[in-house]
């Protein structure tokens, strides 16, 4: 079991921040994220893209962002759970919260900060009927171990990175036949990707074939045929033993939606005063709250988590006073391991 | 002329009849949103998430998609080659005036 002051759920800028403001007051972090690198959002959506309204930043890329705050917090040794979604809570007997992920992950914390921005980035599942009794039959939306499509007949679909790699990847050895199957002509995604799998097209190790889309599944039990409509040449029904489909990730807020928090439009609505939720020691901050007057601002986030952490040292050590000390009078003194 | 006439028809098929400002710099997925009607904007406007993923009814000429946009509507679903667009990138301008759209199913 992990043990902590506060657990961090979400390792977006807000999350991060935190570590630093907790850090000042002695209380340590561990974050949980169910992506594989820190950054949220910024590391995930858009790490190229510019963030003009952090202050004294004129301009900054949101990748950059999320290297300047893992440097700015590495003095207070945060802990990470990385790739695994915070799944179930319980509180104990001592009025201490135990955070569990999807892979059995257990954190012992004092105070939870809910940082989830958007929530859990997910697969984006296409709209076919009866799609979800194949998961895992056959469909399989992220690929985990390549070495179950050996000797099988694989289709892909999309025209991303992701389905031009895994495409690569699967067609040299591993599966016994590939189709990619994409609904335009034309590829998004590296040059030399795009080119690699119009080659392998060329030469007849995979099926290209584009302008299509699978609409439908069938099989008994587990996935044994595709259905894929083209544009001009109608359905093809195809005998697979698994699709791929790879469309990219969307958000959703996931199971912390059901630990009994109150959720106003999609987000936890908290008390301004110190972004407490309705079950004292858990804390929202950042784009997963709402109160009168939110705003879904980075800024807006490391203000809340600033707030946020004195409410936590209050809780965690109700009998100590906390005066308020400047960085620039105390300088930033980390912990020691 | 400050605002245009904006139709919206939701994913229960009700018709919005909306005003939007040509002077704020806006687009249809924050009108949208300022009305209240079930658009996400989940990425914010940088086309990078298709959760305002709409369908352009009426016969208005819209800019050309940006690569960004198409490649993000790769990944949409019910895609229509001739209508679908993404709400963040149709800048709200006089010519618009009339636009009529529909909000595409969420997956």
């Amino acid at each position: 079991m992990i043990e902590t002051d506060i657990v961090i759920i979400g390792a977006g800028p807000t999350g991060l921040f935190t570590v630093f403001e907790a850090g000042l007051l002695k209380l340590r972090c561990h974050l949980i994220d169910s992506l594989p690198q820190p950054g949220g959002q910024c590391s995930e959506i858009y790490p190229k893209k510019p963030i003009y309204d952090i202050p004294a930043y004129p301009e900054i890329l949101a990748g950059d962002l999320t290297d300047r705050l893992m440097e700015q917090i590495a003095p207070f040794k945060p802990g990470f759970t990385l790739g695994e979604t915070a799944e179930t809570i319980e509180k104990t007997e001592d009025e201490k919260f135990i955070v569990t992920t999807n892979k059995g992950t257990k954190h012992l914390a004092h105070c939870v900060a809910i940082a989830g921005g958007l929530g859990v980035f997910e697969p984006r599942k296409p709209p076919v009927e009866n799609l979800s009794s194949f998961e895992d039959k056959g469909v399989e939306y992220i690929i985990k171990d390549p070495e179950l499509y050996r000797d099988k007949k694989v289709v892909i679909s999309g025209g991303g990175d992701s389905a031009l790699d895994w495409t690569i990847y699967l067609a040299d050895g591993v599966a016994s036949e590939v189709s990619l199957v994409h609904r335009r002509t034309s590829f998004r995604g590296h040059l030399d990707s795009v080119q690699k799998v119009m080659d392998l097209a060329d030469q007849g190790k995979i099926n290209l074939i584009t302008n299509a889309e699978v609409t439908s599944v069938n099989g008994n039990g587990v996935l044994n045929q595709v259905n894929i409509s083209h544009k001009t040449e109608g359905n093809i029904a195809k005998e697979v033993d698994h699709w791929i489909p790879l469309f990219g990730l969307s958000p959703k807020l996931g199971p912390i939606a059901d630990w009994g928090l109150t959720i106003e439009k999609n987000s936890i609505l908290v008390d301004t005063f110190d972004y407490s939720t309705n079950i004292p020691g858990i804390y929202a901050i950042g784009d997963v709250n709402t109160y009168p007057g939110k705003l879904k601002l980075i800024l807006c986030g490391f203000h809340e988590a600033t707030l946020m952490v004195q409410s936590a040292f209050a809780r965690i050590y109700p009998d100590k006073k906390n005066v308020l000390k400047y960085t620039t009078v105390n300088g930033v003194q980390g912990f020691e391991a | 002329m400050d605002t245009i006439n904006i139709t919206v028809i939701d994913r229960d098929g009700v018709e919005h009849q909306l005003e939007a400002p040509t002077d704020m710099n806006l687009n249809m997925m924050e009108v949208c949103k300022m009305s209240e009607l079930p658009v996400e904007g989940t990425c914010g406007g940088m086309a990078m998430c298709a959760s305002c993923h709409m369908y352009v009814e009426s016969d208005h000429d819209l800019p050309e998609k940006s690569e960004d946009e198409e490649d993000m509507l790769d990944e949409a679903f019910f895609v229509d080659d001739d209508k679908s667009r993404l709400g963040c990138q149709i800048k709200i301008t006089e010519e618009l005036n009339g636009l009529k759209v529909k909000l595409a199913p969420v997956g």
